[in-house]
């Protein structure tokens, strides 16, 4: 299975970057060559093998619903690229 | 250089403990070393030269009055530059986060300052901890001290180079496929991967969730079992980390190896064709002979699927990283781009490209199409299920020895510019390291020999929260040999091969 230049371009716009045609064409490359390894995984047989997301035999780590101190806001604000009192600001989302 | 450089940690903490020496000496003496070496290795990308002779003053005046500190107070410490650190601009070696300024500590980062440690800057990485060379930081690579025509390793190779050119005796790495145990291979040094959970995540910029493991790095074993006690055990800030205390891990270091059970995995010494060089399985054969020699057992093993960590972990890490690295818009800190944007997603879009260097956009790609609808399947649930049998090879293995013998890399440190346009090739130098991470164990580098003037790693890895067991066994060997006693002798850069031997308690 080989991505073509439009898969690509689709899984960027997925990935919310943008890519110049040069940086398209390469990626297409790249990835199509990454890929290749891929397939060595078609040669085991995992049908019931449970899938591991974590090592640790830990599940739902809850803490008491009490109210701790978080950070102060002009402390996160001091990060922020542009503000506007105390939120950040972007261009208009809703017309 | 100024002899103080020259210094093991634990005997750095044990003269300023004893007031022979001030904390002050040492962070200017080390201060110094940076300026003399440092333009030449770029393991540091921001010193932080008045936080260090405020903390070492800090600690003289409390040793002064009589207070007693930890083993490791007044002594200076390199941090790799993915811990959030109060204060000081935190970038991952990425645009993207070029001017943030943390307003929090890392747990980590906290617990070294609880500790004593003076924080003389922040080290070198590949972007965003994705690499295996340093070459992907933003600002510049990092030079393998040994020879700087080489690369250090990574990601965490500018706290692999600190240690070897004497800047620092002790630095904290990251580990999330070998970012601490590749590099500490390429400069000679220890470097220490802890099992999945063993140390807080809290304030760690994410990479892959799953795999991210912070970890000390130093100049031996004694050192390192010391970083490890400051910055192991439970933190509520992260639902992941054990909850369980951590050993006294020096106490344990000098019971020797006579009668431990060592298992040597075939499969790390030969993957699909591509054989570890002759040297490097030569120099691990002989570390094996050595513990031998001490009274331990070695017997060889087989972890069979180790044959499928590279499409597993290159399918897992840049899955969970497409996912982390999502939270860059450009919105609430970091980067935003320039350009006045069309609308929200333009923003998004142009402050992303911007601010992503090549292989970090790379990863994004590859995760999101893993991800994706109708590849999730395909790809990241059978890569999670192979690495089920990935872990059930070293349940295995673990039945019956306690630790596990291995190369670090492949190959010696390569040329700068060698694998930079060939990712593929990049990614197979990470073959030896990854396993350790799928199964979230502990695994330790150090060094073990030297060929052509460069340093060549002994992996040993060990059953999880077996800290103790892997350290103790890197201990006896570090005991019966001197690699990890030489440093390389920087400038000049024709002194390649040229050592140094540092001063070694014990």
């Amino acid at each position: 299975m080989r991505l073509s230049p439009e898969e690509v371009e689709h899984i960027a716009l997925l990935s919310r970057l943008k890519l110049t045609d040069e940086e398209r064409e390469r990626m297409t490359t790249q990835l199509n060559d990454i890929m290749g390894f891929f397939e060595q995984l078609g040669e085991l047989d995992t049908t019931d093998v449970p899938p591991t997301s974590h090592v640790i035999p830990m599940s739902n780590v809850l803490r008491a619903d009490v109210v701790k101190p978080s950070l102060p806001v002009e402390d996160v604000l001091e990060n922020a690229p542009d503000r506007a009192g105390d939120t950040f600001r972007v261009p208009r989302v809703v017309e | 250089m100024a002899d103080e450089v020259l210094l093991s940690a634990a005997e750095a903490g044990r003269l300023i403990a004893e007031r022979k020496l001030s904390s002050v000496e040492i962070t200017r003496a080390c201060l110094g070393r940076m300026r003399a070496v440092d333009a030449g290795v770029h393991a540091f990308v921001r010193v932080t030269d008045d936080l260090a002779l405020k903390q070492a003053a800090k600690i003289d005046a409390r040793i002064s009055t009589g207070e007693t500190l930890g083993p490791l107070a007044g002594v200076p410490i390199a941090l790799k530059d993915i811990l959030c650190t109060r204060g000081v601009p935190t970038t991952c070696c990425s645009r993207i986060l070029e001017n943030y300024v943390p307003p929090y500590d890392a747990t980590v980062i906290q617990r070294l300052r609880d500790a004593g440690l003076v924080f003389l800057g922040k080290t070198n990485m590949d972007e965003f901890a994705m690499g295996s060379s340093t070459e992907n930081s933003a600002f510049g690579p990092t030079r393998n001290p040994w020879d700087l025509e080489r690369v250090p390793g990574g990601s965490s190779g500018g706290s692999a180079a600190a240690l070897a050119s004497l800047e620092a005796p002790l630095a904290i790495g990251s580990d999330t496929g070998g970012s601490i145990r590749q590099p500490a291979a390429f400069c000679g040094i220890t470097g220490l991967k802890p099992t999945y959970g063993r140390v807080s995540r809290y304030g760690l910029v994410a990479f892959a969730s799953s795999l991210d493991q912070i970890g000390p790095m130093t100049r031996d074993v004694r050192d390192c079992a010391l970083l490890l006690q400051v910055i192991a055990g439970h933190d509520p800030l992260d639902s992941t980390s054990v909850p369980a205390q951590a050993p006294d891990y020096a106490a344990a270091l000098d019971e020797g190896v006579k009668g431990l059970r060592i298992g040597i995995p075939s499969e790390f010494f030969e993957y699909r064709g591509i054989r570890v060089s002759r040297e490097i399985e030569d120099a691990v054969h002989a570390a094996a002979a050595t513990l031998e020699g001490l009274g331990a057992v070695c017997e060889e093993v087989s972890t069979p699927h180790l044959q499928y960590v590279i499409p597993v972990y290159y399918i897992i890490a840049p899955a969970e990283a497409s996912s982390n690295l999502a939270r860059y818009d450009g919105v609430a800190y970091g980067y935003r781009t320039a350009a006045p944007p069309q609308d929200i997603i333009d923003l998004y879009e142009r402050s992303r490209e911007d601010g992503f260097g090549p292989e970090v956009k790379r990863r994004i790609m590859l995760g999101t199409y893993a991800l994706s609808a109708g590849y999730y399947d395909a790809y990241y649930v059978k890569a999670s299920q192979v690495r089920t049998l990935i872990r059930r090879d070293f349940d295995k293995a673990f039945e019956d020895h306690d630790v596990l013998l291995a190369p670090v890399t492949p190959s010696l440190p390569f040329r700068l510019g060698e694998k930079t346009d060939d990712p593929v090739g990049m990614y197979l130098s990470d073959v030896c390291t990854i396993a350790a991470n799928m199964a979230g164990l502990p695994a330790v580098s150090l060094p073990c020999g030297y060929a052509r003037g460069l340093p060549i790693g002994l992996q040993i890895l060990g059953k999880p929260l077996d800290e103790a067991t892997v350290l103790r066994a890197a201990h006896a060997f570090q005991q019966a040999t001197s690699f990890h006693r030489l440093a390389p002798l920087q400038p000049p850069a024709s002194d390649r091969g040229a050592a140094v031997e540092w001063a070694c308690h014990g």
